[in-house]
């Protein structure tokens, strides 16, 4: 059973659970700051490299390549300063990897900031919370005032003679600011509404100034990758999906939990060996959500042999997204839980792009009749149709994170959709209401 | 984008106390001199703090003036995020995750207790102990599913029996201690003897 997990030694987060203490001395001790001074006196040119060897791509859901996110940093500050921004506005449902990271394993993200931040030029950093994770901020904080008073940030940090601040920006329940551009719009002090792209950020960004955008989980691992080499990082996983990434595994398994594991382990190694099974037994299982609630579900057919990396997941019409695993067994109505991610997108669209703020709303009325029986088999001709105007048709790739898991829906459970359909419409007499009222807000006058 | 009421007994003035002064200096040096509208989030929580969970219009008047920006930006902001109150909310503000991994694993039960116990529907202050609920979507603790927020903190791993401990904890003004309720260590694999299957909600 050992002897497909990931080794201990080749483990990043090694407190991941909180077993050995949080603060900045236990951290010192797993090797945290070590030689960070000799890593940074390679210079920029080195450290993008290595990223590049390591093949890392970022764990937000896009997977682009890191290194070279970074190499489009122009390489001279000019007149305006260079920002790095980081992403912990972790939203997706079923992704909950970066809240163990801002809460046990702080000093990763902070020593991956300031070798980030030296790499593209920056002297200021601002990590953009959720707001909801109030505790992690404050802990983060705490880790952070740790780092002043080491000298490990601030002027001259860490030795390095590069000058360089951390500041934490709390976002407000808007999972939209996920996106970058939005995130960038909210820390601007405005609503968090995507920007078209191009320019992309990092030429125009942050106060229209060059601005790097990075995960929580991506910059944690860049001081692992730099002291052992972007050949050991590379060594793991597959060729393209390199490394080690945090799994959170969460719905109807024994035992739901975050798991580090090498890239590319089959699925059902990682529900069966860390999560316990799925209730009932592996042949209850129905589908599974492999990358958070944006990536399209998979059957239990796929689910059988699928392994986990962007490519193979990808090939399969669906994507590795965050890595947020949602299994769904036999004893839940996948309609029902698909209704409720589509109430999830309608609540969320921040109301830009016409396609997405009312084709949003679409899918989840239609879904609805879907659950209550009293959708037409025209509905579902049509639900398909409203997903396909709003793919590509948004400026950001919210479109495609609310089109796409009803896509997916459709592709692998259009029996069980249409089962539940019927010839004729159900409502014959006139309802009296309003012209382009939602449904919703008549049901509950108090939201 | 949430669909927000903003309070019809508004109060007519508002002014950030000595303390909080203090802290919006604070607030106003990470960003930078010409940038001072990024303040814009952070000043409007602490308005939120300060006065019981909730904005009233006059504070965002005060924050826009104080920030030199214009009335209706503030506006904008205030209503766009859906964490910040327009109108009261209890005293203990209960949020509870109603997203599909949360759902999944028995999130509409505890919709339910919250009905039976705190107030029949959303957002509305129950008289006898000074709590309101509501459903939210993801707060982000799927693993830990079904869960919820008690103003700032998470209830996790949660059953019936446990929120409705957790529940008659507020009322009677003894609020349990948060984090998980099966005994575990945060987010980490549990041993199958200690499930045993049937223990979630």
């Amino acid at each position: 059973m050992e002897e497909n997990m990931l080794k201990k030694e080749d483990k990043i987060f090694n407190n991941l659970y909180n077993e050995l203490g949080w603060d900045i001395e236990n951290s010192l001790k797993r090797d945290d700051w070590k030689n960070t001074k000799d890593l940074i006196s390679k210079g920029r040119e080195w450290i993008i490299n290595e990223v590049k060897t390591s093949e890392l791509r970022g764990r937000g859901g896009a997977g682009f390549s890191t290194g070279l996110k970074w190499s489009f940093a122009p390489k001279e500050v000019g007149s305006r300063p260079h920002y790095l921004v980081i992403n912990a506005d972790e939203s997706e449902p079923g992704t909950c990897k970066d809240r163990d990271i801002l809460r046990f394993e702080p000093q990763k993200l902070i020593e991956g900031c300031l070798i980030a931040g030296y790499a593209v030029n920056a002297h200021i950093c601002y990590i953009y919370i959720r707001g909801e994770y109030f505790n992690e901020g404050k802990r983060l904080q705490e880790a952070i005032d740790q780092a002043y008073e080491k000298k490990y940030l601030g002027k001259n940090a860490c030795g390095s003679g590069w000058d360089f601040d951390i500041h934490i920006h709390y976002g407000a329940g808007a999972y939209i600011c996920g996106e970058e551009t939005a995130l960038l719009e909210s820390i601007e002090g405005n609503k968090g509404q995507p920007r078209l792209k191009p320019p992309f950020p990092a030429l125009v960004g942050l106060y229209g100034c060059p601005t790097i955008v990075n995960n929580v989980e991506t910059v944690a691992v860049v001081p692992t990758i730099l002291r052992r080499g972007g050949k050991w990082f590379s060594s793991l996983g597959k060729p393209k999906n390199t490394g080690t990434k945090i799994f959170c595994i969460s719905g109807n398994v024994n035992s739901p939990c975050n798991v580090e594991e090498e890239m590319g382990i089959p699925l059902k190694d990682l529900i069966e060996k860390h999560a316990g099974g799925v209730i009932g037994g592996w042949d209850n299982l129905q589908a599974v959500i492999p990358g958070g609630s944006s990536m399209p579900l998979l059957p239990k057919k796929i689910c059988d042999t699928i392994t986990m990396d962007f490519d193979s997941l990808i090939e399969n019409k669906s994507g590795l997204g965050t890595a947020g695993i949602v299994v769904i067994n036999k004893d839940q109505d996948i309609v029902k839980c698909m209704a409720r991610i589509a109430r999830f997108y309608k609540h969320e669209s921040c109301g830009q792009c016409t396609p997405c703020r009312e084709g949003s709303g679409w899918m989840w009325r239609i879904l609805d009749r879907v659950v209550q029986r009293k959708a037409t088999y025209s509905d579902v001709e049509l639900l398909a149709d409203v997903t396909k105007q709003i793919e590509g048709h948004t400026i950001c790739a919210f479109g495609e994170g609310s089109a796409w898991p009803v896509q997916g829906l459709l592709r692998h459970f259009r029996k069980e959709v249409e089962s539940r359909c019927r010839d004729k419409p159900l409502v014959k007499k006139k309802l009296n209401n309003p012209y382009l009222v939602d449904q919703h807000l008549l049901e509950n006058k108090n939201a | 984008m949430s669909v927000k009421k903003v309070h019809d007994d508004q109060p007519k003035e508002f002014k950030f106390s000595t303390e909080n002064t203090k802290r919006v200096e604070e607030i106003l040096k990470k960003y930078p001199d010409k940038n001072k509208k990024s303040a814009v989030m952070p000043l409007l929580y602490l308005a939120q703090k300060q006065n019981e969970n909730w904005i009233p219009l006059a504070a965002m008047k005060y924050i826009a003036n104080f920030l030199a920006m214009p009335y209706i930006s503030v506006y904008e902001v205030a209503t766009f995020y859906s964490m910040y109150n327009l109108a009261p909310v209890g005293k203990n503000f209960i949020q509870v995750c109603t997203t599909t991994p949360c759902l999944l694993r028995g999130a509409d039960k505890i919709v339910k207790l919250c009905k039976e116990k705190i107030s029949p529907n959303e957002n509305e202050v129950s008289k006898k102990n000074n709590s309101s609920w509501m459903e939210v979507e993801c707060l982000g603790a799927c693993v830990s599913a079904p869960m919820i927020q008690i103003n700032d903190d998470y209830y996790e791993d949660l059953d019936e029996k446990s929120t409705t401990e957790i529940l008659e904890s507020l009322i009677n003004n003894k609020p349990l201690k948060p984090g998980s309720f099966r005994g575990r260590k945060n987010t980490s694999p549990e041993k199958i003897e200690n499930i045993n299957g049937g223990k979630h909600a």
